[in-house]
This record gives C-alpha cells, structure tokens and sequence, in this order.
C-alpha cells in the first residue's frame, strides 16, 4: 500500500460519516425550512414568528443563556481556582465537583423537581421553618418566576461542571513562573488572578463559553421536567411543531433560528475573546 | 531567601494562614454540598415508598422502601426502554471508536495535505446544536428504514460522540512515542503488527475512556432521542414523554435509573476528564 495514502484510509471513514449524517442534514434542515411542497418561501418563518407564543419563547431562552451563562463563569472559575489552590484531596474534590458532567439533563430537571414541587423538600423545610404556613406551588402555570428560578439553578448545577474542567485543563497549561514573577513584584492573590490567569486563561475561557452559550440555546430537558409548557423555550417549540402539530417545515425553520444564533454567538466570543499569534503559550 | 520569595508577605503571618486555609475549606465544603445535596434527595425519593414520596412533609432520609423502584421496574414499557438505551449506547460506542480512533490515529502520526480541513470539520461540530439533525434525519431514516431503531438513533448520538472520540484518541496517541513504533519496524513488524503489539496496549485504558464517554453521550441525550423514537424508545425518551402522565414517584425512580449509571461512568474515566478537555481546547 502507498504509505501516503494511508492517512487518508484512515480518515475516510470519519470523514464519510460526518458528510453523510452531519453535512448533508444540514443541508437538508435548511431545504425544509426555507421551502414548502417544493417552492421556496419564508412563510414557515413567518407562521413561527406570527405564533403568539413565539415572542415569550425567543425571550425566556435569550434571558436564561444571558442569566445562566455568567453565572456558570463565575462559579467554574471559583471552583477552577479552588481546585488548583488545593494541596491536599485535590482529586477527591475535582471528583465531586464534575459530578453533574455525567448527569443527563433530563435527570438534572427531575433532581430539581424533587425539591421544588409542590410536597417536595424546599416546601418540607419552608413549612418547618414557619415561614410558609401551606405548601407553596412554585412550578403551577401562574407562578413563571419561580419556574424560571428553578430552571436557572438546575442548569447552573448542571453545567458549570463542564467549564469548570476545561478551565482546569486551562490552569494547567500556564507556567507557574509567571504567577511567581507576579508574586515577586508584590502582587497579591486577587491581582495575580486578574493580572495573570485571566488573560492567559483566555483560549480556555473562550472554548468554555461558546460551548456553554451553545448548549444554553438547547436548554430543553430541565426545562420541560420543571415547568413543562409553562416557560415555552426554543428547543421545546421545535420539539413540539415536530411532534404535536406535526409542522415540518415549521419545525425546521426554529432549527434555522437556533442554528443562527448559535453561530452568531460563536463567533462572537471567537472575535471578542481572540489570541493574537504572538501571545499564544 | 527561598523561604520569603515563596510566602507572600500577606501569608507570612501564620494566623492569617490559618483563617485562610479554614475559609477554604469552607467553601470547598459549602460547594460540596451544593453539588452532592440535590442528587442525595433525588436517591432520598427514589429509595421511599410511593406514598411517602406523595406525601407531605417529607422525610430528610430515605426508608429503604423498593416500592416506587419496582413501581418503575414493571411499568409497562420500562424495561423495554432500559434495553434500547442500553442498545443505542452501545452501538455508539462501537461506532464512535470504530469510526474515530483511526481518525485520531492518522492525525498524530502524520502530516498531509487536507489534515486541518479534517480538523475544522471536526470542531465545526462543535459550534452546531447537533440534536437538532434529529429532524431532517427522521425523513431520511423513514426512506431507509432506519426510522425507530436503534441504530439509527446510534448513529445522532455517534455525530455528538465521534469529535470528541477523535480529539481523545488524537491526544492519547500524540502522547505514545513514535519511537517506540519505529523501534518495532526496526525489528521486523509490519506497520500493522507494530501498531497492534507495542501502541494498542499502551493506548487501550485511555481508549476504554472515551467509550465509556461515549456511552455516556448517548445514554443521556434526550432530543435526538425522543424526536427518533415511536416504538422502541430509550429511557430518556420514555420518562420524558410520560413527564405529563407519570406520578411523581415513577419520575423520580427514573431520574434515579438515568443518575446511577452516569455516577459510576463518571467515576470509571475520572482520571481521563482533563486530558479530554485539556485537549478540546485547541
């Protein structure tokens, strides 16, 4: 066999696949959205964004990624931190701490639902505290703040996990001299952390975020075992035109919307949060 | 000297240390917790009887009653659902190693022309919402006959597992030395032979790793899943379309049939979740 060729025998398989089952739905989803019975045309759009659930659902999802997102930040960076400042227990903790990684989300909304429904154990203790004299219903249809409390802390417990570990990974990566050199010239903790970590952490900052932002705009699972159609987000529109009102096309066209501004925001974070080539470790 | 340039001066003074060190561990504890509770209450509801899980106010322990889990054993279609989440998540599995080990392979031991175009597909993945494919998937699998199987619900979870299947194996082999391969051509191996006896066994627990990542992958997703699937439906697919339906102490054991599993995974590639996304950060 040509040994050159051989990289490309390798590769082949994965390549075919993602053209096959990647690409070409691509392709497909945006045929769908953009056509109807084979004309083009942006009635699918229009019929989505004329569905009068549809401002609500654009907004609770852009408010849940704006209010989630940078409290996952600030969270997976303490914990990054803390975890890096260990001496001791250091792997037990990183452990326990990447716990929600493995947790579908799913199960994250159930876990939550366990505490907030109505004879769950957030009411269990409110009760026995006295500060409630009844059960308190948080997740009925006219209570949508506290839904979309419950939903911004299920998905903070959920998915800070998974920045927290490329943040890790990140910290791992810088060269302890540089925090040293810092040190030496008489900066303490905090500065050496906005000083120095910051700025070199920021090709893990970066990946953290956009893949974070991306999944924001899925939110789906927790959403549905928490507040069911109360708090209508975009994943579980498309899921129900697909299902319940068995729209295609209209399904595909929030598949386009949710496409776009992940893309947006993708490169977004990849033009804010850029590296210059000479400042790369 | 060494001992003052590695103290601070703020950290010179031992009791300073002292409060630092207890605020730490603190806080440490405090997101322990934060972590841990929410899954113990879940295991709390999951572990008690169907009444007491309806009941109001609830118990801070469990009782040890198996009634909602054997509730949840022999609902109708619950075992069945448990089989197919098995079965979807090991064909990933198999095809996501099958398909991207040798991707990674190829991408740390050679260089060609094409290679960073492979690359951008890979992490172009990345910065799409992948369950999404569900959709057009479903007419094409309805043409095929794919439509409500296994395997092609595999094949989704396989587009969200392959990159990150790629990009592991691509790490673990970059950090096999290519001497050692060359070393064994010297001796008489064909490339095949030298790649099977001196560089599989070293790459396998990293590779058992990112399978068991990939199974996890799969066992979670729940869109793809539940747009996919009629008749044979996985667990996730199941509870979430009976969440309207279901008493609560069948949600809850659910919840506990998706957690356990995920907890033991977790534990089992612990060692292996940083080089992972050590790696995916490039």
């Amino acid at each position: 066999m040509n040994p050159k060729a051989l990289p490309y025998y390798l590769l082949a398989p994965a390549t075919l696949f993602l053209v096959v089952f990647f690409l070409y739905p691509f392709v497909l989803v945006a045929w769908e959205a953009f056509s109807r019975d084979g004309a083009v045309t942006l009635d699918n759009f229009r019929e989505m964004t004329g569905h009068w659930k549809f401002p609500d659902t654009l907004r609770n999802t852009m408010l849940l990624a704006v209010i989630v997102v940078p409290l996952q930040l600030a969270l997976a960076l303490s914990m990054a931190s803390i975890v890096s400042n260990l001496d001791r227990g250091r792997s037990a903790i990183l452990y326990i701490f990447a716990i929600p990684l493995g947790i579908s989300d799913l199960a994250a909304g159930l876990i939550w639902l366990a505490i907030f429904e109505q004879s769950g154990f957030l009411n269990t203790m409110l009760v026995g505290l006295g500060v409630t004299d009844q059960p308190v219903m948080f997740l009925g249809f006219q209570s949508k703040l506290s839904i979309f409390i419950a939903v911004v802390l299920a998905e903070v417990w959920r998915a800070t996990a998974i920045m927290m570990v490329i943040l890790v990974a990140g910290m791992g990566l810088i060269p302890k001299e540089y925090g040293e050199a810092a040190e030496v010239f008489g900066a303490g903790r905090w500065k050496r952390f906005t000083k120095v970590t910051l700025p070199l952490l920021r090709p893990s900052l970066q990946t953290a975020i956009i893949l974070r932002v991306i999944l924001a705009f899925e939110v789906f699972a927790v959403v549905a075992a928490l507040g069911g159609t109360n708090l209508p987000v975009l994943m579980g529109e498309t899921y129900h035109w697909q299902f319940a009102l068995q729209d295609r096309n209209v399904a595909a066209a929030f598949a386009m919307l949710i496409l776009a501004i992940s893309i947006a925001f993708t490169l977004f974070f990849l033009y804010a949060l850029r590296v210059p080539k000479e400042a790369r470790i | 000297m060494t001992a003052v340039t590695s103290d601070a001066p703020a950290t010179a003074y031992p009791e300073v240390r002292k409060a630092r060190n207890w605020l730490l561990i603190a806080i440490v504890v405090v997101l322990c917790v934060w972590v841990l509770l929410p899954i113990y209450l879940l295991l709390v509801n999951a572990l008690s009887s169907p009444n007491e899980v309806t009941g109001f106010p609830k118990r801070f322990w469990p009782s040890f009653d198996t009634g909602s889990l054997a509730f949840f054993v022999n609902f109708a279609g619950v075992a069945k659902a448990l089989w197919n989440s098995v079965l979807v998540a090991v064909f990933t599995m198999i095809m996501s190693i099958g398909i991207g080990a040798p991707a990674g392979y190829a991408l740390s031991r050679f260089d060609f022309p094409g290679k960073e175009a492979f690359r951008f597909l890979v992490l172009m993945t990345r910065a799409f919402p992948l369950p999404l494919l569900a959709l057009p998937l479903a007419v094409m699998f309805i043409r095929t006959g794919l439509d409500d199987t296994a395997f092609g619900l595999a094949i989704v979870h396989t587009t969200l597992a392959l990159p990150f299947a790629v990009l592991i194996t691509f790490s673990l082999f970059s950090g096999i030395p290519v001497e050692l391969e060359e070393a064994a051509w010297t001796l008489g191996c064909t490339r095949f032979q030298a790649f099977w006896k001196v560089v599989m066994p070293l790459a396998l627990p990293g590779i058992a790793a990112s399978a068991v990542f990939a199974f996890t992958i799969s066992w979670n997703e729940v869109f793809a899943a539940a747009v996919l699937t009629i008749e044979n439906r996985t667990l996730t697919a199941f509870l979430l379309q009976s969440l309207n339906v279901s008493p609560l102490y069948l949600k809850f054991a659910g919840g506990f049939a998706l957690v356990v599993p995920a907890l033991i995974f977790i534990f089992a590639v612990r060692k292996y979740l940083f080089a992972m996304w050590g790696i995916a950060n490039r």
